[in-house]
């Protein structure tokens, strides 16, 4: 009888182990992709490093599902310079030009007025009521660089690109602003979230699919045995 | 090991570090041109020129702009946004920056332009120093890659003397 208990013991050992390797797999992605995301902050100084664009107000320029990365600098806010900045009382942030500055001879306090390069008349509807410049602690970054949505579109079950996908659950996770709804005139918003073009549209205009992906590829990480 | 997964995810996995790569190399390459704009502004009337109920200072201009900035474009380039800034300083602000016209130019072929207009938008000063000063024109651009990091440059043109009385 003893070598059935042995035999009995070696699997169950086996399968935690197994069980085991498995969580700690899942730890250390999740993990990694916590540090890539912060670290971004850290480098950027920006909220939110990494950003999609939502609406057509910056076209042909910015199309929706294009990625922004964003930076926030000391360097003085000019004319001509794309800000991410919030309205005060709501809280989504817009990404357009900024077309006039006016900057404080005394405080070096900055007052600057946006537009969005498609929208016909400037951002001054948009902001709150009595509100008519935007502010220095308005601003959340700068846009810098730019790259098609497509290109991270590509292979959502893509074993290797599993990490992103987890990576785009923490950003999710950590901006929870990004599920709020748009202004009512979506066309004159440029919302932005953060992460995955066109992907995080679908998934935030179609909730469902966000479960059903993040359902299937947290089996994959269980099932799988790599 | 061998498995069609496995091997369609390595071929992936390579075919998107590849386009990383390119992408990078793109906008690396933005690094090697020396683009040489020109540009000239004429300011032509000054349609009216008034103080606000507010006391702002207001002034509506006729401008003559032509620039050929054909330079800026290379094959990363989506498009070219081009603005005019009128740029004085006041006693109260160190730094006025007030767009008057701006355009997006799509192509190379529509870089070399030519526009007769009144100011776009509204030359509104913070105050009422409008009277007798003189403000730079500025061209500014700002170029947006296909991929890759954007820039900016200008050029400072010769300034304008506003009247010394409203009208």
């Amino acid at each position: 009888m003893e070598w059935i208990r042995e035999g009995v013991d070696s699997i169950k050992s086996i399968q935690l182990r197994q069980t085991l390797s498995q969580a700690v797999n899942l730890g250390l992605i999740l993990t990694s992709a916590l540090i890539i995301w912060k670290g971004l902050i850290c480098i950027t100084g920006s909220e939110s490093p990494v950003v999609v664009v939502l609406s057509e107000s910056m076209e042909p320029g910015f199309q929706r599902g294009d990625i922004l990365f964003l930076h926030m600098s000391k360097d003085p806010l000019r004319a001509g310079e794309i800000v991410v900045f919030n309205v005060d009382g709501r809280d989504i942030p817009i990404v357009h030009r900024v077309i006039k500055v006016h900057e404080r001879q005394d405080t070096g306090e900055v007052y600057i007025l946006t537009k969005g390069d498609n929208n016909p008349k400037d951002d001054r509807v948009l902001y709150a009521q009595g509100q008519r410049w935007v502010q220095r602690y308005h601003v959340m970054g700068r846009a810098v660089g730019h790259s098609f949505g497509w290109l991270h579109g590509i292979g959502p079950h893509a074993w290797e690109l599993t990490r992103w996908h987890t990576l785009a659950r923490q950003m999710v996770f950590i901006s929870p602003n990004t599920t709020q709804e748009l202004a009512a005139d979506g066309h004159w918003t440029c919302r932005f979230l953060p992460y995955v073009g066109w992907m995080t549209i679908i998934m935030t205009e179609k909730p469902i699919i966000k479960y059903i992906i993040i359902g299937a590829l947290g089996l994959l990480v269980i099932t799988s045995k790599d | 090991m061998h498995s069609f997964g496995y091997r369609a995810n390595a071929l992936l996995t390579f075919a998107v570090t590849i386009l990383a790569l390119m992408c990078a190399m793109a906008s690396f390459s933005d690094n090697l041109s020396h683009p040489s704009p020109s540009s000239s502004v004429q300011v032509l009337n000054v349609n009216w020129f008034q103080k606000q109920p507010n006391g702002n200072d207001e002034v509506s201009l006729t401008l003559n702009i032509s620039a050929d900035l054909q330079s800026l474009f290379t094959w990363n380039t989506k498009q070219v946004f081009v603005f005019l800034a009128a740029e004085y300083e006041t006693p109260k602000n160190s730094l006025n920056q007030i767009s008057l016209w701006d355009g997006i130019i799509a192509s190379k072929e529509h870089a070399k332009f030519w526009t007769h207009t009144s100011n776009k938008y509204r030359f509104i000063d913070q105050g009422s120093n409008l009277r007798g000063k003189e403000f730079n024109l500025t061209l500014h651009w700002h170029v947006m890659p296909k991929t890759g990091k954007m820039f900016a440059d200008k050029l400072v043109m010769s300034g304008y003397h506003l009247p010394k009385e409203y009208r």
